[in-house]
């Protein structure tokens, strides 16, 4: 059977025949697989993480692939739950027989996943953001996304440099807002930070002026964080602003796209925030290393899909080039091989930071790829 | 005193959304004994295609319009396509068509519009108004009076107009509706009609302050069918109370409990109610209907 | 047909199934799908006793699941239970709470029964969802691997047959019951409660017992469900979860034990099949399920049996 014609039998879909195909095929196609959540409640993290894999598997392959091979992509979406992303991830190593997996759009399906591509030893970038995904080290299991103890940290250490001690706590029940939280108050005390106040909101509740109105009312509170990510944040500050606080306001790194900027409106000006490069790629000095990357990314993400870029899509970005940075170092798509080429990636520049990955840090990233961002005037500024 | 001033306005905004849906919920169960779970689609159908309409170039005031039409029509096709071809099946059957339609409403939603959160600009601006201490949003006052102004018409419809009786009266015996001549089959079609104009209008109110997505219909679902049941089913006042009662509940309940289980206090005040009162607050001693 | 052999067919054809699907089956993830129906049926074959034969909605028995669930994931971290007991802890906690809270909840009828049991449900999955230090919240936590005499047990193809034999296992319980007394009091309830009273039925005790026994069946396809995934999130005891529930009941046919798990077969591997579409797939669900409600509206089994005896006939 000639290359070409299994080309043809898998393109008609016949099951068998890429059963037998597979091994043939594997040397001219490098198969990637996608668990995303683009429906559902994280469909704010899976949509644009879909539509950038999409994306920029096409071009690649429209520019002759990589190394010669041609990239073939196949997504499913699990609507947010973990148990139908775990039969979605089963799938795609036993019947798609993917060479690695680059998604994974929100801890919980992540973790569910975790245990399949362990056991078929197949690289898996997961594009979630809590630690305990590379915390303890799993062998096939990386992550592109900074983790939300950072955006903790550098919120505290901003915090700090403004004589600021006193904070209220605000964040959503949802997957982020709950990891998050728990993640600021346990390195709080490290930075001299004091949570006077800590209260939260279900993730599609439209009115949080209550839990504003008490935070307000906490004596010497200096300033207030609100850690969620999608609509939430942009209801709570447009509340913070309807209730007249004045104090300084931070957002995490889940407010990733200038949609935020749109929903909260004029209330958005003063924001501060912890954000990857990719706000802010226009702005950036020529100097700076993530400039080319940055601003490549946004122009064709908004050129193509119409939409303003989100971080969220950056991290697939930053995923799909790390998968094709391995493929080009070890010219193989064995996914054993590509698992130590993603464990030696260095100095990749992605669209999160300069990634560099060791065998005891699989998510690569240190706080310096995280910017202090201020929105002044509708606009994202670089905070100092 | 402003803090419980600044709850109650939160409870009353959030509280008059919930109160819209259980007007809708009401509308089409009494004209048909149908529970509509695809109600909260309605609201976002509302919203989105105004968010889109306007996008495309068309003045606000007619976006919104032309969003009500469109939303009134998707209610007919509702009722003509799937629940009219199911005359005559159990509730619980019926129900699932309805939620079928609701998962339908919103997989055609992702495709038509997109899977983004929008927002459409206040229609009073957005500068606080200042009441002793406490804030509420012109917008706010818009969804508050929006949701009277709906409740006074319907209460004009079904009392002075001939139509509206005729609505009443399918509600209280389809079959002698029938006898005396009224055709019941229009009557529930423009019952269905009736309630996504309401869910459309509710829909608009409110996307300048919660934002609109192709999703937010679920949680309004769940929330207006609970507020309908704690209000007595089939009773609209008693919908817009159980809708009141409800955002009151939550607004207390984050300003003075917990803001984590502001819900859950919600929905225990909901069972001790109906433990007390099972037919709901303004409820008929109602005879079972199976 | 002898009387025996007919009220067992439905065991019978799904003992059948259970056998048969592993040789048609080839990979880990077929097998899975398949357990996936089998927990889902089990939940769902429960739920038909208080639905199909009681005749009592409940919104809310996704809850019941997530106590199945939880409890195999947090005794067993937390205080070191065996995960065996903490499976029976968790099964008789689930009775223990809907023999409680149905007392009070089944005075109440049709929809004012649906949305009581539905507060439950949430307050349920709320408790869940924020105790954080112990269930892990939104974003879940592990479920330790089961562990008998030194075997670990684990492998698509291991849980496969235990899923199976406790589908069995329920069935057959299952269709003893509806021809019990208590299965013949829980239709006369159904018909109507007046004229139950009338004969003499505890109405009250008749409905707690189908709540309390459904409620046993959720908790056991819960927990069964989390050692399979090893892995547990909120999202189990969910209320759209619990509307899937319902869901799986109705398209099968109320008050069929096979349809029950016809049903949930419908909804675990639709999604499996029309995942293609991408994003046409949620249109496509909901289409199919009022397509189906419309042409089969007593729902897809009892539909069928009727066509097959009309035919016949």
């Amino acid at each position: 059977m000639t290359c070409h014609s299994a080309l043809k039998s898998l393109l008609g879909g016949a099951t068998l025949a890429l059963a037998l195909a597979a091994p043939a095929l594997a040397q001219e196609t490098i198969k990637i697989g996608a668990v995303l959540s683009a429906t559902g409640p994280a469909s704010f993290l899976g949509d644009p993480e879909e539509k950038t894999l999409k994306l920029y598997v096409d071009r690649l392959n429209a520019a002759g692939g990589v190394g010669g091979r041609k990239i073939q992509l196949v997504t499913y979406d699990d609507g947010g739950d973990a148990n139908k992303a775990k039969t979605f991830a089963q799938r795609l190593v036993e019947e798609d027989k993917v060479v690695a997996m680059v998604g994974g759009s929100t801890t919980g399906t992540t973790m569910a996943m975790i245990p399949v591509f362990e056991d078929a030893e197949v690289p898996f970038i997961s594009l979630a953001g809590a630690i305990e995904i590379v915390e303890p080290v799993r062998k096939f299991v990386f992550k592109t996304p900074h983790t939300d103890k950072m955006a903790c940290e550098k919120i505290f250490d901003d915090l700090k440099k403004r004589s600021l001690a006193k904070i209220g706590l605000v964040s959503g029940t949802g997957g982020f807002g709950a990891s998050m939280r728990k993640q600021c108050l346990a390195v709080a005390a490290k930075y001299g930070v004091e949570i006077v106040a800590d209260e939260t909101y279900g993730p599609k509740d439209t009115d949080v002026t209550p839990q504003l109105t008490k935070i307000k009312g906490t004596a010497g509170l200096q300033a207030v964080v609100n850690a969620d990510f999608g609509q939430g944040p942009a209801i709570v500050t447009r509340n913070y602003r309807q209730l007249g606080i004045t104090l300084p306001f931070y957002q995490s790194h889940g407010v990733a796209s200038k949609q935020f900027i749109d929903l909260a409106g004029e209330a958005a000006n003063g924001v501060r925030l912890p954000a990857s490069a990719l706000l802010v790629a226009d702005k950036l000095p020529d100097s700076d290393p993530q400039k080319k990357t940055v601003v490549d990314y946004k122009t064709t993400f908004e050129e193509n899909t119409k939409q303003p870029v989100s971080t969220f899509g950056g991290h697939a970005y930053d995923g799909l080039m790390m998968v094709v940075d391995a493929v080009k170092r070890t010219n193989s798509t064995e996914p054993k091989k590509l698992r130590d080429a993603i464990e030696a990636t260095k100095g990749l520049m992605g669209t999160a930071g300069a990634i560099t990955m060791t065998p005891t840090d699989h998510m690569g990233l240190d706080l310096t790829a995280f910017r202090m961002l201020e929105i002044k005037n509708g606009e994202w500024t670089l905070a100092n | 005193m402003a803090e419980l001033l600044q709850f109650i306005f939160s409870g009353l905004t959030v509280g008059a959304v919930y109160a819209l849906v259980a007007l809708g919920f009401t509308i089409i169960y009494n004209a048909s004994d149908v529970v509509n779970f695809a109600q909260g689609e309605f609201v976002m159908l509302g919203g989105m295609a105004t968010v889109f309409l306007a996008a495309a170039g068309l003045p606000l005031p007619l976006a919104a319009i032309a969003a009500v039409v469109i939303t009134v029509a998707v209610g007919l096709g509702l009722y003509l396509f799937a629940i009219k071809p199911a005359r005559g099946a159990s509730a619980v059957t019926l129900i699932i068509i309805t939620i079928g339609a609701s998962i339908a409403l919103r997989g055609a939603a992702q495709i038509v519009f997109d899977k983004q959160f929008h927002r459409l600009p206040s229609f009073s601006g957005d500068d606080p108004i200042h009441i002793l201490g406490a804030t509420i949003l012109p917008q706010s006052l818009w969804v508050i009076g929006g949701a009277g102004v709906i409740l006074a018409a319907l209460w004009w419809f079904f009392r002075v107009t001939l139509t509206g009786k005729a609505v009443l009266a399918t509600a209280a015996n389809r079959l002698a509706a029938s006898l005396v001549g009224i055709d019941t089959r229009f009557v529930v079609g423009l019952s269905f009609a009736l309630s996504a104009g309401i869910g459309a209008i509710a829909g608009i109110l409110v996307a300048p302050i919660t934002l609109t997505s192709y999703e937010v219909g679920t949680m309004l679902a769940l929330k207006g069918f609970a507020a309908a049941m704690l209000g007595g089913m089939g009773n609209p006042i008693g919908a817009v109370a159980g809708g009141l009662l409800i955002g009151l509940l939550e607004a207390f309940g984050a300003g003075y409990l917990s803001s984590t289980y502001k819900d859950a206090f919600a929905f225990v005040v909901i069972l001790l109610v109906l433990f007390v009162m099972p037919g709901g607050l303004f409820g008929a001693r109602s005879v079972e209907r199976v | 047909m002898p009387a025996l052999l007919r009220r067992f067919l439905p065991v019978l054809i799904l003992l059948a199934l259970v056998v048969a699907l592993p040789f048609l089956l080839k990979s880990a993830y077929q097998l899975r799908v398949a357990t996936l129906v089998f927990t889902a049926g089990l939940t769902a074959i429960g739920l038909n006793i208080l639905m199909g034969q009681a005749g009592q909605v409940s919104l809310g028995h996704a809850g019941f699941g997530g106590i199945g669930a939880y409890a195999v994931a947090i005794l067993p971290t937390h205080y070191g239970v065996h995960p065996l007991a903490a499976f029976l802890i968790g099964v008789t906690a689930a009775g223990l709470v809907a023999f409680v809270v149905g007392r009070p909840i089944l005075r109440l009828r049709g929809h004012y029964l649906a949305v009581a049991t539905l507060g439950m449900g949430i307050l349920i999955a709320m408790v869940i969802q924020n105790q954080q230090a112990l269930t892990g919240g939104p974003d879940g936590m592990q479920v330790p691997r089961m562990e008998l005499f030194g075997w670990r047990v684990r492998g698509a193809e291991t849980w496969y047959w235990i899923c199976g034999a406790f589908l069995i296992a329920g069935a057959v319980l299952a269709v003893n019951l509806i021809d019990s007394p208590t299965g013949r009091a829980l239709r006369a309830v159904h018909d109507s409660e007046v004229a139950a009273r009338v004969l003499g039925i505890d109405v009250a005790r008749a409905k707690l017992t189908a709540f309390t026994i459904s409620a046993v069946y959720a908790a056991t396809g819960g927990a069964l469900l989390a050692f399979v995934n090893a892995f547990v999130t909120p999202d189990i005891a969910g209320f759209l979860h619990s509307v899937e529930l319902v869901t799986m009941v109705v398209l099968g046919g109320l008050g069929s034990v096979v349809g029950a798990v016809v049903g949930a077969a419908i909804l675990v591997v639709l999604p499996q099949v029309l995942t293609v579409f991408h994003e046409y797939e949620h249109l496509a669900i909901g289409l199919i399920m009022i397509g189906v409600m419309i042409f089969m509206r007593a729902g897809v089994v009892p539909t069928l049996i009727g066509l097959v005896r009309g035919r016949s006939a």
